[in-house]
Protein backbone atom coordinates (compact mmCIF):
# COMPACT_ATOMS: atom_id res chain seq x y z
CA UNK A 1 0.00 0.00 0.00
CA UNK A 2 1.64 3.27 -1.03
CA UNK A 3 1.76 5.98 1.60
CA UNK A 4 1.38 9.63 0.72
CA UNK A 5 4.06 12.27 0.37
CA UNK A 6 3.24 13.90 3.69
CA UNK A 7 1.69 12.95 7.00
CA UNK A 8 -2.11 13.12 6.73
CA UNK A 9 -3.88 15.76 8.88
CA UNK A 10 -0.64 17.43 9.99
CA UNK A 11 0.78 18.15 6.55
CA UNK A 12 4.46 17.67 7.40
CA UNK A 13 6.44 15.93 4.68
CA UNK A 14 7.88 12.50 5.53
CA UNK A 15 11.26 13.59 4.15
CA UNK A 16 11.46 16.43 6.65
CA UNK A 17 10.59 14.10 9.54
CA UNK A 18 13.28 11.66 8.41
CA UNK A 19 15.83 14.47 8.01
CA UNK A 20 15.14 15.88 11.47
CA UNK A 21 15.37 12.44 13.10
CA UNK A 22 18.64 11.59 11.32
CA UNK A 23 20.19 15.01 11.94
CA UNK A 24 19.25 14.92 15.63
CA UNK A 25 20.71 11.41 15.98
CA UNK A 26 23.86 12.56 14.23
CA UNK A 27 24.39 15.67 16.35
CA UNK A 28 23.51 14.01 19.67
CA UNK A 29 25.78 11.02 19.06
CA UNK A 30 28.60 13.34 17.90
CA UNK A 31 28.20 15.36 21.12
CA UNK A 32 28.32 12.12 23.11
CA UNK A 33 31.55 11.18 21.30
CA UNK A 34 33.28 14.34 22.51
CA UNK A 35 31.79 14.51 26.00
CA UNK A 36 31.39 10.97 27.38
CA UNK A 37 33.76 9.94 30.12
CA UNK A 38 34.14 6.27 29.19
CA UNK A 39 36.08 6.07 25.95
CA UNK A 40 34.62 2.75 24.83
CA UNK A 41 31.18 4.39 24.88
CA UNK A 42 32.63 7.22 22.81
CA UNK A 43 33.67 4.64 20.22
CA UNK A 44 30.22 3.03 20.17
CA UNK A 45 28.45 6.35 19.80
CA UNK A 46 30.86 7.23 16.99
CA UNK A 47 29.47 4.15 15.21
CA UNK A 48 25.93 5.50 15.70
CA UNK A 49 26.91 8.85 14.20
CA UNK A 50 28.48 7.10 11.16
CA UNK A 51 25.26 5.11 10.67
CA UNK A 52 22.98 8.16 10.80
CA UNK A 53 25.28 9.94 8.37
CA UNK A 54 24.86 6.98 6.00
CA UNK A 55 21.11 7.53 6.26
CA UNK A 56 21.57 11.19 5.33
CA UNK A 57 23.63 10.14 2.29
CA UNK A 58 20.69 7.97 1.18
CA UNK A 59 18.38 10.97 1.61
CA UNK A 60 20.76 12.98 -0.58
CA UNK A 61 20.23 10.46 -3.39
CA UNK A 62 23.67 8.88 -3.15
CA UNK A 63 23.29 5.19 -2.29
CA UNK A 64 26.85 4.33 -3.38
CA UNK A 65 28.38 6.75 -0.87
CA UNK A 66 26.00 5.45 1.81
CA UNK A 67 27.09 1.86 1.15
CA UNK A 68 30.74 2.91 1.22
CA UNK A 69 30.13 4.75 4.48
CA UNK A 70 28.68 1.59 6.03
CA UNK A 71 31.45 -0.64 4.69
CA UNK A 72 34.45 1.58 5.36
CA UNK A 73 33.45 3.65 8.38
CA UNK A 74 31.19 1.30 10.34
CA UNK A 75 32.84 -1.88 9.14
CA UNK A 76 36.51 -0.92 9.20
CA UNK A 77 37.31 2.35 10.95
CA UNK A 78 34.99 1.81 13.94
CA UNK A 79 36.41 -1.67 14.51
CA UNK A 80 39.95 -0.28 14.18
CA UNK A 81 39.21 2.45 16.72
CA UNK A 82 37.58 0.01 19.14
CA UNK A 83 40.61 -2.28 18.89
CA UNK A 84 42.96 0.65 19.51
CA UNK A 85 40.88 1.64 22.56
CA UNK A 86 41.11 -1.87 23.94
CA UNK A 87 44.89 -1.96 23.36
CA UNK A 88 45.52 1.36 25.10
CA UNK A 89 42.94 1.18 27.86
CA UNK A 90 44.37 1.59 31.35
CA UNK A 91 42.47 0.56 34.45
CA UNK A 92 42.14 4.03 35.95
CA UNK A 93 41.43 5.87 32.69
CA UNK A 94 37.74 6.77 33.26
CA UNK A 95 38.41 8.17 36.72
CA UNK A 96 41.00 10.68 35.59
CA UNK A 97 40.32 14.04 34.02
CA UNK A 98 38.76 13.63 30.56
CA UNK A 99 39.26 17.14 29.24
CA UNK A 100 42.28 19.41 29.09
CA UNK A 101 42.32 22.16 31.69
CA UNK A 102 41.65 24.78 28.99
CA UNK A 103 38.56 22.96 27.71
CA UNK A 104 36.31 25.99 28.12
CA UNK A 105 38.49 27.98 25.70
CA UNK A 106 38.11 25.13 23.22
CA UNK A 107 34.34 25.17 23.77
CA UNK A 108 34.23 28.93 23.13
CA UNK A 109 36.35 28.56 19.98
CA UNK A 110 34.14 25.75 18.68
CA UNK A 111 30.99 27.79 19.40
CA UNK A 112 32.44 30.78 17.51
CA UNK A 113 33.35 28.47 14.61
CA UNK A 114 29.81 27.05 14.55
CA UNK A 115 28.27 30.52 14.55
CA UNK A 116 30.59 31.71 11.77
CA UNK A 117 29.87 28.66 9.58
CA UNK A 118 26.09 28.84 10.13
CA UNK A 119 26.03 32.59 9.45
CA UNK A 120 28.09 32.13 6.28
CA UNK A 121 25.80 29.36 5.03
CA UNK A 122 22.63 31.31 5.72
CA UNK A 123 23.78 34.61 4.21
CA UNK A 124 25.22 33.16 0.99
CA UNK A 125 22.94 32.46 -1.94
CA UNK A 126 24.15 29.18 -3.37
CA UNK A 127 23.64 28.42 -7.06
CA UNK A 128 21.56 25.42 -6.11
CA UNK A 129 18.23 24.06 -7.22
CA UNK A 130 15.53 23.33 -4.70
CA UNK A 131 15.34 19.66 -5.58
CA UNK A 132 17.59 16.79 -4.59
CA UNK A 133 19.17 14.99 -7.54
CA UNK A 134 19.63 11.25 -7.73
CA UNK A 135 23.19 10.17 -8.56
CA UNK A 136 23.33 7.13 -10.83
CA UNK A 137 26.00 4.66 -9.75
CA UNK A 138 26.89 3.81 -13.36
CA UNK A 139 27.75 7.47 -14.02
CA UNK A 140 29.97 7.53 -10.93
CA UNK A 141 31.78 4.40 -12.10
CA UNK A 142 32.29 5.85 -15.57
CA UNK A 143 33.67 9.11 -14.19
CA UNK A 144 35.86 7.37 -11.61
CA UNK A 145 37.53 5.06 -14.12
CA UNK A 146 37.66 7.61 -16.92
CA UNK A 147 38.38 11.18 -15.81
CA UNK A 148 39.53 10.42 -12.27
CA UNK A 149 41.64 7.37 -13.00
CA UNK A 150 44.89 9.05 -11.93
CA UNK A 151 43.58 10.04 -8.44
CA UNK A 152 42.19 6.52 -8.16
CA UNK A 153 45.61 4.99 -8.78
CA UNK A 154 47.28 7.47 -6.42
CA UNK A 155 44.80 6.50 -3.71
CA UNK A 156 45.58 2.83 -4.23
CA UNK A 157 49.31 3.53 -3.83
CA UNK A 158 48.53 5.63 -0.75
CA UNK A 159 46.51 2.80 0.82
CA UNK A 160 49.33 0.33 0.20
CA UNK A 161 51.84 2.72 1.75
CA UNK A 162 49.52 3.29 4.71
CA UNK A 163 49.09 -0.44 5.36
CA UNK A 164 52.86 -1.07 5.16
CA UNK A 165 53.57 1.95 7.35
CA UNK A 166 50.99 0.95 9.95
CA UNK A 167 52.39 -2.58 10.18
CA UNK A 168 55.91 -1.16 10.54
CA UNK A 169 54.89 1.37 13.22
CA UNK A 170 52.79 -0.99 15.35
CA UNK A 171 55.29 -3.84 15.09
CA UNK A 172 56.81 -5.09 18.32
CA UNK A 173 60.55 -4.53 18.24
CA UNK A 174 62.45 -7.77 18.90
CA UNK A 175 64.79 -6.49 21.61
CA UNK A 176 62.14 -4.78 23.77
CA UNK A 177 60.04 -7.72 24.88
CA UNK A 178 61.06 -7.50 28.56
CA UNK A 179 60.18 -3.82 28.76
CA UNK A 180 56.77 -4.40 27.18
CA UNK A 181 55.72 -6.87 29.80
CA UNK A 182 56.11 -4.45 32.72
CA UNK B 1 13.57 21.53 5.06
CA UNK B 2 15.02 18.36 3.57
CA UNK B 3 14.91 19.95 0.11
CA UNK B 4 17.20 22.91 0.80
CA UNK B 5 20.98 22.90 0.59
CA UNK B 6 21.20 25.24 3.59
CA UNK B 7 19.96 22.71 6.14
CA UNK B 8 22.54 20.11 5.08
CA UNK B 9 25.34 22.68 5.15
CA UNK B 10 24.29 23.91 8.60
CA UNK B 11 24.25 20.30 9.81
CA UNK B 12 27.71 19.78 8.38
CA UNK B 13 28.99 22.98 10.01
CA UNK B 14 27.64 21.99 13.41
CA UNK B 15 29.21 18.55 13.09
CA UNK B 16 32.54 20.15 12.16
CA UNK B 17 32.36 22.46 15.20
CA UNK B 18 31.64 19.50 17.50
CA UNK B 19 34.66 17.72 16.04
CA UNK B 20 36.83 20.80 16.56
CA UNK B 21 35.79 21.01 20.19
CA UNK B 22 36.59 17.33 20.74
CA UNK B 23 39.99 17.67 19.08
CA UNK B 24 40.95 20.69 21.16
CA UNK B 25 39.52 19.61 24.49
CA UNK B 26 40.02 15.86 24.91
CA UNK B 27 43.12 14.51 26.61
CA UNK B 28 43.00 11.01 25.17
CA UNK B 29 44.83 10.62 21.85
CA UNK B 30 42.22 8.18 20.52
CA UNK B 31 39.43 10.62 21.39
CA UNK B 32 41.27 13.25 19.36
CA UNK B 33 41.46 10.84 16.43
CA UNK B 34 37.72 10.14 16.73
CA UNK B 35 37.09 13.90 16.62
CA UNK B 36 39.17 14.11 13.43
CA UNK B 37 36.95 11.40 11.96
CA UNK B 38 33.89 13.51 12.86
CA UNK B 39 35.40 16.52 11.08
CA UNK B 40 36.22 14.47 7.96
CA UNK B 41 32.63 13.19 7.97
CA UNK B 42 31.34 16.76 8.19
CA UNK B 43 33.39 17.81 5.17
CA UNK B 44 32.23 14.75 3.25
CA UNK B 45 28.61 15.56 4.08
CA UNK B 46 28.99 19.05 2.64
CA UNK B 47 30.63 17.64 -0.53
CA UNK B 48 27.79 15.17 -1.05
CA UNK B 49 25.20 17.87 -0.28
CA UNK B 50 26.66 20.17 -2.93
CA UNK B 51 26.61 17.27 -5.37
CA UNK B 52 22.97 16.55 -4.63
CA UNK B 53 21.79 20.11 -5.20
CA UNK B 54 24.09 21.58 -7.87
CA UNK B 55 23.50 19.73 -11.15
CA UNK B 56 26.96 20.17 -12.80
CA UNK B 57 28.72 18.78 -9.70
CA UNK B 58 26.50 15.73 -9.36
CA UNK B 59 28.77 12.80 -10.23
CA UNK B 60 32.03 14.64 -9.52
CA UNK B 61 30.98 15.11 -5.90
CA UNK B 62 30.35 11.38 -5.49
CA UNK B 63 33.79 10.52 -6.88
CA UNK B 64 35.51 13.10 -4.67
CA UNK B 65 33.62 11.84 -1.62
CA UNK B 66 34.77 8.27 -2.37
CA UNK B 67 38.40 9.43 -2.61
CA UNK B 68 38.04 11.38 0.67
CA UNK B 69 36.70 8.24 2.39
CA UNK B 70 39.66 6.19 1.13
CA UNK B 71 42.19 8.79 2.29
CA UNK B 72 40.44 9.03 5.67
CA UNK B 73 40.75 5.27 6.07
CA UNK B 74 44.48 5.48 5.37
CA UNK B 75 44.80 8.36 7.86
CA UNK B 76 42.97 6.43 10.60
CA UNK B 77 45.18 3.37 10.07
CA UNK B 78 48.44 5.28 10.34
CA UNK B 79 47.18 7.49 13.19
CA UNK B 80 46.11 4.56 15.33
CA UNK B 81 49.37 2.74 14.60
CA UNK B 82 51.31 5.82 15.77
CA UNK B 83 49.20 6.04 18.94
CA UNK B 84 49.78 2.35 19.70
CA UNK B 85 53.52 2.76 19.10
CA UNK B 86 53.66 5.77 21.47
CA UNK B 87 51.56 3.90 24.03
CA UNK B 88 54.05 1.08 23.96
CA UNK B 89 56.84 3.49 24.92
CA UNK B 90 55.07 5.88 27.28
CA UNK B 91 52.39 3.59 28.80
CA UNK B 92 49.72 6.31 28.62
CA UNK B 93 47.18 7.39 25.98
CA UNK B 94 46.94 10.94 27.36
CA UNK B 95 48.53 13.54 25.09
CA UNK B 96 49.54 15.98 27.83
CA UNK B 97 51.87 13.36 29.25
CA UNK B 98 53.80 13.13 25.98
CA UNK B 99 56.38 15.69 27.11
CA UNK B 100 59.66 13.99 26.18
CA UNK B 101 60.74 16.86 23.92
CA UNK B 102 60.03 19.54 26.50
CA UNK B 103 62.97 18.76 28.76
Amino acid sequence: MPIGDSIPLVGIRWDDVLFVVLAATLLVSALLVVTLRDIIRCGLSLTVSFASLAGIYVMLGNPLIAATQVLVYIGAISVLILFAIMLTQTKNAPIRLVFQTQAWIAAAAAAVLAVVIVATVLTTTWPAGGQRLWTATADVAHLLFHDYVLPFEVVSVLLTAAVVGAVYLARREPGRREEDRS
Amino acid sequence: MSNSLDSYLVLSGLLFAIGTFGFLARRNAISMLMSIELMINAVNLSIVAFGAFVAPLKTHAAVIALIVIAVAAAEATVGLAIIIAIYRNKKTPLVDEYDAMRE
